[in-house]
């Protein structure tokens, strides 16, 4: 048998088929999913509470063993393989890191995972540094997980994650209860990341986030998976973001409803919607086409 | 005429065996009815704002306090958080946590029966209660099973129905989705418009408090930064950058055009004055 680690595939996630019933008042969570994520890529996954997110990104991991249909990680479907054999693919970082720190110290709970799963020492060390210097922890290495403010623990939470560097990464509502500057913390790491190869998947209600990250929407409904295109074109999709109940980011908004028609682009961000603005609006009246 | 219901004159506070002020030298006053959002980055002291104005600080909570914090009336010091309670509701951003009972009705009676309303008054409070924070007839469900949105509702059912003239939210809808989260806030304009009730939400998504806030706080290191109205703090772009915080994507795309000298109208902070304003400079261009 080989191990988990050596095992190649194009695909990151291969999902086909996947259901999940929870065992407690067969209540369906998941009905029938389908999903092929490739290596590297970054991606949202995104619906109302209730719709089947987290369900599906716990079958990543393998903390849930879909009830039918096929879920397969690098190569390994996760059917026979413990959490702790997935957790050589795949990262999970919870939305409340409550769930998810237990060592004595910030600095024991970074060591953790990667010590965990056979990285040197000489390696660990590296890492946490690294990861230290990253998320500004310096300051709260020696503390205990828990007498850290709640948005600094999510940043542990986080940072305990990526010291494994698995090469898929799920992060579960990663900017909840998080300022603009953690918020933009966050966002550095996941497009850092996704820079290293790393396949990203972040499940977020935080729409501008997602614009400003990802380039791949999935949107879920009613334990379904409705739409699968770039953020583009979903948050450009009134019909479908109204349906969901989502709300696309103010720029693409105001985007909508002022150069889209015009044949502009659908923005995303502040930046890109004044991008547009100032070149149509610094260019000469004279070479400007008459209406 | 300013009518304040909770002033702070010149408070500085810092927790039990903490090396440093959570606020320092604050002095404000709010207004009976005002609708007001509190602003800052995570450790600005807006949640020991807060803890100030519901008694738990110093009462429950010790800690240092120099200053006079007076709500209603009451020297904030000098009264038991029970009390309190009776003018100042507050709830926090995970609904789950403050559930304690088996039903809904249950959870909305536990403030009043250790406020020692008699049977009688509480049997018609509590749909009142529920039907002011839109689930009427949910007395018997239990709160585990209702959705998000609708927990935090019930959390501030459960303070509502002490009838207190303040409600403090403190990033009431972190963990809710997009509709949980619109339904929390329609529901706090509501109670703002209908009942006159002074409003006071702790929150991080601008755009939504400019839609509903008559007044913006920031704090920052503990200290008031900035007081106004929505669109005096929000048409501050380069102020608030400074402080590491968002500005509405309205202000921040006005704000960019601003800086090529694209922009001449004041800074729109919500969507509407911004499309009207950019599609008036597109069609003087064409």
């Amino acid at each position: 048998m080989t191990t988990p680690s050596s095992e190649k595939s194009d695909l990151a996630i291969d999902v086909s088929g996947a259901r999940y019933v929870y065992p407690t008042g067969n209540v369906v969570a998941l009905g029938g999913v389908d999903l092929q994520v490739e290596h590297g890529e970054i991606l949202g996954i995104i619906g109302q509470n209730g719709s089947g997110k987290t369900t599906l990104t716990k079958l990543f991991n393998g903390l849930l063993k879909p009830t039918g249909g096929k879920v397969v990680i690098n190569g390994v479907d996760t059917d026979g393989h413990t959490v702790q054999q997935m957790a050589a693919h795949v990262g999970y970082v919870f939305q409340n890191p409550n769930h998810q720190l237990f060592a004595r110290t910030v600095q024991a709970e970074l060591e953790f995972g990667p010590r965990n799963i056979g990285v040197p020492e000489e390696e660990i060390t590296e890492r946490v540094a690294e990861a230290v210097e990253f998320f500004g922890l310096a300051g709260v290495i020696e503390e205990h997980p828990y007498r850290v403010s709640f948005p600094i623990r999510k940043l542990v939470g986080i940072a305990s994650i990526v010291t494994m560097r698995p090469s898929i990464l799920i992060f579960d509502e990663p900017s909840t209860g998080q300022d603009h500057q953690t918020t933009k913390i966050i966002n550095d790491l996941m497009r850092g990341l996704r820079e290293k190869g790393t396949t990203v998947v972040c499940v977020s209600h935080d729409m501008p986030l997602l614009a400003d990250v990802v380039e791949r929407v999935v949107v879920m409904k009613d334990t379904q998976i409705i739409a699968d295109a770039a953020p583009r074109d979903v948050f450009a999709d009134k019909e479908l973001m109204a349906r969901t109940n989502l709300q696309a980011p103010q720029a693409t908004d105001i985007a909508l409803q002022t150069v889209v028609p015009l044949g502009g682009p659908t923005a995303l961000t502040p930046g890109e919607l004044a991008d547009d603005l100032v070149s149509r609006l610094s260019k000469a009246s004279t070479s400007q086409p008459t209406r | 005429m300013p009518d304040p219901v909770i002033t702070f004159d010149n408070v500085t506070y810092s927790y039990a065996a903490a090396e440093e002020t959570a606020l320092e030298g604050i002095s404000l006053e709010i207004n009976a009815g005002e609708y007001v959002a509190i602003l800052g980055l995570n450790g600005a002291g807006k949640t020991t704002l807060g803890l100030c104005v519901n008694g738990v600080i110093p009462t429950m909570l010790g800690g240092e306090l120099e200053g006079t914090v007076t709500v209603d009336g009451l020297n904030v010091a000098d009264y038991p958080v029970r009390e309190m309670a009776k003018i100042v509701g507050m709830v926090f951003d995970n609904p789950e946590f403050q559930m304690s009972q088996l039903s809904a009705g249950e959870e909305v009676a536990l403030g009043l029966e250790n406020a020692g309303v008699p049977y009688e008054d509480m049997k018609r409070i509590i749909p009142e209660t529920l039907a002011l924070v839109g689930l009427a007839g949910f007395e018997d469900r239990s709160p585990l099973g209702l959705s998000g949105g609708q927990q935090q509702r019930l959390a501030i059912a459960a303070v509502l129905a002490m009838n207190p003239k303040i409600l403090i939210m403190d990033e009431p809808t972190s963990n809710l989705d997009p509709i949980g989260k619109q339904e929390v806030f329609d529901m706090a304009a509501k109670l703002n418009r209908e009942k006159g009730m002074t409003v006071i939400v702790i929150e991080h998504e601008v755009e939504v408090m400019a839609k509903y806030a008559d007044r913006v706080i920031v704090l920052d290191a503990g200290k008031v930064v900035m007081n106004g109205t929505p669109q005096e703090i929000f048409g501050q772009v380069e102020a608030l950058a400074e402080l590491k915080l968002r500005v509405p994507e309205s202000a921040a795309v006005a704000s960019l055009l601003k800086a090529h000298k694209l922009w001449n109208s004041p800074i729109p902070i919500t969507t509407e004055p911004a499309v009207a304003a950019i599609n008036d400079l597109l069609g003087a261009k064409s």
